[in-house]
């Protein structure tokens, strides 16, 4: 009766994952499922076991969590860096813009094989492609965000005399952060997403080339073992980013507090 | 304050506007005229309040003396300057604090200093000087979030008095305030004036406050948006909430009621 309400939840949370594994084992036990259809739940953590330990799902897991980052961080950067130019100066929106559009129109799966023949077969295709990916959101939301301020904000601050740069820099910059964080947010996950991708389309290492492998070998197991890892690495990565949010964009998060507690 | 006033009648106006006009192009033909030949002059030292409804073009006054709006023709100086941009002399506060969610209050206050590119720490002091005046010493730390409306309005003013400047240009600052702390910021605004020696020129809807904090009403009537009255208010200073119980107080209110009754726009 005197469980806090968080820590209930967060049991509940559990014992739904417990029932759901034991349930899963269950049926492939009882309706004899092929373990090349669906792995048993203790097939795949033994699958996890033998890869942590052989390292070979270590090796390949340090391979994709690079080609990720390193992609993250070029695409936002540069996302973010245009969104920024394009905030500053309305002709870039009206003439650069709709290209950039047109661009992220394209679906990346789609222009993914020409970059592998353009980059190659190692990590630099697999980081292009998940720059590609991870670029928009965050130049979506950076605008976005640069047009948020309040009109009176602006007029205040020019009433003091302030330059356009200087209601850039101290107002409107810091105004976009949050959406910024949406749209780096919104990236991180893709760029999961896209560096499997680029594997797929043709690599030498990283976990989507493993999955292929296992694939091809019928080792659903092990396939399984990699999903459960592709999965923790994109919450681990979100979290991160929400976490840098809560220290850059600190005035948000208890802004929300006071709403919620009135 | 009532005797200093004679003397100062005779220095040089610290705003004087001549023949005002400000026309809005519009998308669909007929321009609206915001401002029509509007004149007058600002002692220095005044309160002078404006008040007129919604859409007399009181708000587009203000910015324009406040040089963040372009006046479509006419003449307005001031200290002697034709206005033709924003002043390092003016400090202004809006219906809205429109604080930096990421800067804490004194940061808020210092706000004008960074802007004019002046040293922080030589200021410092004086911004916690005015805090403590407004009554939010101990609130030098606090995020704009931690505070309530009236509170952060209490920052704003602050913050258009941090530089020291001349005037002081205030839009409906406490139109966003419930009865009673709007009461307690107005007197609060009077102690602020009284101390600072600032020429104040506040606008407002709000016919009881604008007689309670003047020297001046200018009563302004929209479509177009002009001056047709100019009252003297000649209530003692200092001046307390029993006064709105005063027949003067009551005379004057009712005197602008009746003006704007007289030209049906009575939506104030």
């Amino acid at each position: 009766m005197t469980i806090p309400r968080g820590r209930l939840e967060l049991l509940l949370s559990i014992l739904l994952f417990v029932v759901f594994v034991l349930g899963w084992e269950a049926a492939c036990v009882l309706l004899e499922v092929p373990a090349i259809v669906v792995p048993a739940p203790s097939a795949v953590a033994v699958a996890m076991y033998a890869g942590l330990a052989s390292g070979e799902l270590v090796t390949h897991f340090w391979v994709t969590f690079a080609e990720v980052l390193l992609g993250f961080v070029f695409g936002a950067g540069a996302g973010f860096v245009l969104g920024v130019l394009v905030g500053l100066f309305p002709l870039m929106e009206r003439t650069v813009y709709p290209y950039i559009v047109a661009f992220q129109t394209l679906p990346k799966v789609a222009i993914a094989p020409i970059i592998v023949i353009w980059f190659g077969y190692g990590m630099e295709s697999k980081v292009v492609i998940t720059a590609t990916i991870a670029f928009f959101p965050v130049l979506a939301n950076t605008i976005v965000g640069l047009r948020a301020i309040p009109r009176e904000q602006v007029e205040l601050m020019v009433a003091f005399t302030a330059s356009r740069w200087q209601v850039f820099r101290m107002a409107r910059l810091p105004q976009a952060l949050p959406y910024v964080f949406v749209g780096l947010d919104v990236a991180i996950v893709l760029s999961v997403i896209g560096a499997i991708v680029g594997e797929f389309v043709g690599s030498q290492a990283g976990l989507g080339y493993l999955i292929l492998q296992r694939n091809f070998n019928l080792d659903m197991a092990g396939v399984f073992a990699i999903l459960i890892i592709l999965s923790l690495m994109g919450i681990g990565l979100h979290l991160a980013v929400n976490a840098v949010q809560r220290r850059v964009v600190f005035w948000m998060a208890s802004s929300t507090d006071r709403v919620m507690g009135a | 304050m009532a005797d200093g006033t004679a003397a100062l009648v005779q220095a040089a106006p610290l705003i004087a506007a001549r023949g005002l006009n400000k026309i809005y192009p519009t998308q669909s033909g007929a321009p609206v005229v915001a401002l029509q030949d509007v004149s007058f002059t600002l002692r220095q030292g005044e309160f002078v309040t404006v008040v007129g409804p919604s859409g007399c073009g009181k708000s587009t006054l203000l910015k324009i003396l406040a040089g963040i709006l372009r006046r479509s023709s006419g003449q307005v100086t001031l200290a002697g300057r034709e206005i033709d941009g924003p002043s390092r002399d003016v400090g202004v506060v809006f219906q809205a604090p429109v604080l930096l969610p990421w800067r804490n209050v004194l940061q808020n206050v210092l706000l004008p200093i960074d802007i004019q590119r002046l040293d922080r720490k030589a200021h410092t002091p004086r911004a916690r000087a005015l805090l403590e005046m407004v009554g939010l010493a101990g609130f030098a730390d606090k995020y704009p979030n931690e505070l309530s409306g009236g509170m952060q309005q209490r920052v704003g003013i602050t913050r258009a008095l941090v530089h020291d400047p001349a005037l002081l240009l205030m839009d409906e600052p406490f139109g966003a305030l419930d009865a009673m702390t709007r009461e307690a910021m107005n007197l609060e605004l009077l102690r602020i004036w009284g101390e600072a020696r600032k020429t104040v020129m506040l606008v407002t809807h709000s016919i009881p406050e604008a007689v309670f904090l003047a020297d001046r009403v200018i009563v302004m009537s929209p479509r177009p948006g002009r001056i047709t009255e100019v009252i003297e208010v000649d209530l003692p200073r200092p001046r307390d909430l029993s006064m709105i119980n005063s027949a003067g107080f009551g005379a004057y209110v009712a005197a602008i009621r009746a003006h704007f009754q007289s030209l049906g726009a009575l939506d104030a």
